[in-house]
């Protein structure tokens, strides 16, 4: 049986990543397929609860452009998951009419699998009442009520929906969430590959470049084979080292060697890695566990409140060395303004206030271990976050005088101890939304969670 | 007695997903790497300690091919909720540069 062959495009589409003319020299390997990755939960969970995708549709578009032409006139698919960011339907309709101008741009008809991973949240309430939703570690409380206070709730597909959507002749896959090492996986496990090295081989060159020692514009070439995996990289200067292949598992993984799928745990801790020449690396020796349930995860947003800011300093010395007992005392006055204006008819836990005190541990909070040695000046951001955005403009602006003149027993007299960057003080945020799920859930086929539909473009 | 950042190529933390956090100590020397783990002072006790969490909550690996160790602990404050001042986890690297290791 022959290798498998591909181009990871990009480990993010719309990341201006791509080197065209590196690409081209790739696509002369003749891969079989082209994929990248379009989606990340590390942009933080905006993209995901309000629907924006995180990269411009001109940069999307512009990576796109690179790929599908190409991909077109070679006659092999592209696969592009995690559409949009968070891969949200809407995001997936998104880079649909992006595929479409592109495609008229170029006279080009495809034939494009759209699959929508978004979950109804009475799905999501069935498996909930069935035990069928299981928390991973470490989770936040989730019930019905969160499930209710949700904004959306994705499935990360594995390698299922796309390998139904190749065989039903897809020349261009748009997915909704998707593992993306899946993306990798699906065709060569199709055509036989041990899934092992196709889980491996896509765990590599999901990231692009980013497996190179120094990472940079390029595209990665892999091959995958019944004994090993290739890795090549396209680009000006980069290079593949065993080292570097190796290292790459440990990157935004919380364990470097077990790499959880929806169809089983891929086993990196007998891999081993060959040089093959100044910039290739083989890989032999991975391992693939079937999993006894097959289990899909989940990625859910919902919205906290909405959000005004402050961002200030404090020089003042005599103010730096009481700081905490200052900002406890700021603290206090702006909660007793909040009180005294509204008549006590805002409840306690309608907002909250966060002081980052930056010159301090705004960056490593509870986990800084250097909190003795205060600077000569720190900035604060006070944030607020409150149930509507009326409400969180309006104690932000009641902020700002105690921060100004919360006085110091050292100075005799009315103080300004805080220095205001802005005018306006207040800067409005607008929604913002956490992550409320970590959590598989237990669906009985690989497929029910997703929704495919073709759609001929150009 | 050097410091780990003096015998590492790089050092650095990361998210691994929106609830975990993860560093990685990674070496271009395979001498040095060695002169570290064969030090023995890397360890989840040290972890904790450096970070003031506990030590039942740190997965510590020591990855031979990568020529890399790694600590994972879950996140104190989850990524983008309000509190959280590292929306990627990058900059919560640095009180492992100082760690003495004898040569």
């Amino acid at each position: 049986m022959q290798a498998v062959k591909f181009i990871a495009a990009s480990g993010g589409l719309g990341g201006g990543k791509i080197d065209g003319a590196a690409f081209g020299e790739a696509m002369k390997l003749q891969p079989d397929f082209v994929a990248s990755d379009a989606g990340t939960t590390d942009a933080g969970p905006y993209s995901l609860g309000s629907g924006r995708p995180a990269y411009p549709r001109e940069s999307v578009m512009r990576d796109l452009a690179l790929i599908l032409p190409a991909a077109r006139r070679a006659g092999i698919p592209v696969i592009i998951g995690s559409a949009g960011t968070a891969g949200l339907d809407s995001q997936v309709d998104w880079l649909l009419d992006i595929a479409r101008d592109i495609a008229n741009d170029n006279g080009l008809k495809v034939r494009t699998a759209v699959i929508h991973s978004e979950q109804n949240k009475d799905y999501i309430r069935g498996l909930y009442r069935a035990n069928k939703l299981r928390a991973l570690d470490p989770a936040p409380h989730f019930d019905e009520e969160v499930l209710d206070r949700s904004s959306h709730i994705v499935g990360m597909m594995g390698v299922e929906p796309l390998q139904q959507a190749l065989k039903n002749g897809a020349e261009l896959i748009l997915a909704g969430r998707c593992s993306d090492a899946a993306l990798y996986a699906a065709l060569p496990i199709m055509k036989g590959i041990p899934p092992s090295l196709a889980w491996h081989a896509g765990k590599i060159v999901e990231c692009g470049a980013l497996c190179c020692e120094v990472s940079g514009k390029g595209s990665i070439f892999g091959s995958v084979s019944q004994n090993d995996i290739l890795i090549r990289p396209f680009g000006k200067n980069l290079r593949c080292t065993t080292q570097s292949v190796a290292a790459h598992t440990l990157y935004e993984n919380g364990d470097p060697f077990l790499h959880v799928e929806a169809s089983g745990t891929m086993d990196l801790t007998r891999s081993v890695f060959e040089q093959v020449d100044d910039v290739s690396v083989r890989v032999t020796g991975s391992e693939f566990i079937p999993a006894e349930t097959y289990t899909i995860k989940l990625e859910g947003a919902e919205q906290v409140g909405y959000q005004s800011i402050i961002i200030g300093g404090v020089r003042d010395p005599l103010i730096i060395s009481q700081l905490d007992s200052w900002i406890d005392g700021v603290r206090k006055k702006i909660l007793a303004s909040v009180t005294d204006v509204f008549g006590g008819k805002i409840p306690a836990t309608a907002f909250r206030l966060d002081f980052h005190i930056y010159g301090k541990n705004a960056v490593m909070g509870a986990l800084e271990p250097n909190t003795d040695n205060m600077p000569h000046e720190v900035g604060i951001v006070l944030e607020v976050t409150a149930s509507t955005q009326p409400l969180a403009t309006k104690i932000a602006e009641l902020s700002r005088q105690p921060l100004l003149h919360h006085p110091i027993p050292e100075w005799k007299g009315a103080i300004t101890g805080f220095a205001c960057l802005h005018n306006p003080a207040v800067i409005d945020r607008g929604p913002v939304y956490r992550f409320c799920l970590n959590h598989v859930a237990l669906p009985d086929t690989p497929l029910e969670m997703f929704r495919t539909s073709f759609v001929n473009i150009g | 007695m050097p410091k780990l950042a003096e015998l590492a190529g790089l050092i650095r933390s990361k998210n691994a997903g929106p609830f975990v956090l993860t560093f990685d100590i990674m070496f271009l020397d395979k001498n040095n790497y060695r002169t570290v783990k064969d030090s023995g002072v890397l360890s989840p006790a040290l972890f904790a300690k450096l970070y003031r969490c506990p030590v039942e909550n740190v997965r510590f690996y020591e990855c031979d091919n990568a020529l890399a160790f790694k600590f994972s602990i879950p996140r104190p404050v989850f990524q983008g909720e309000p509190g959280d001042g590292d929306l990627h986890g990058g900059q919560q690297f640095s009180p492992l540069m100082d760690i003495l290791i004898p040569a």
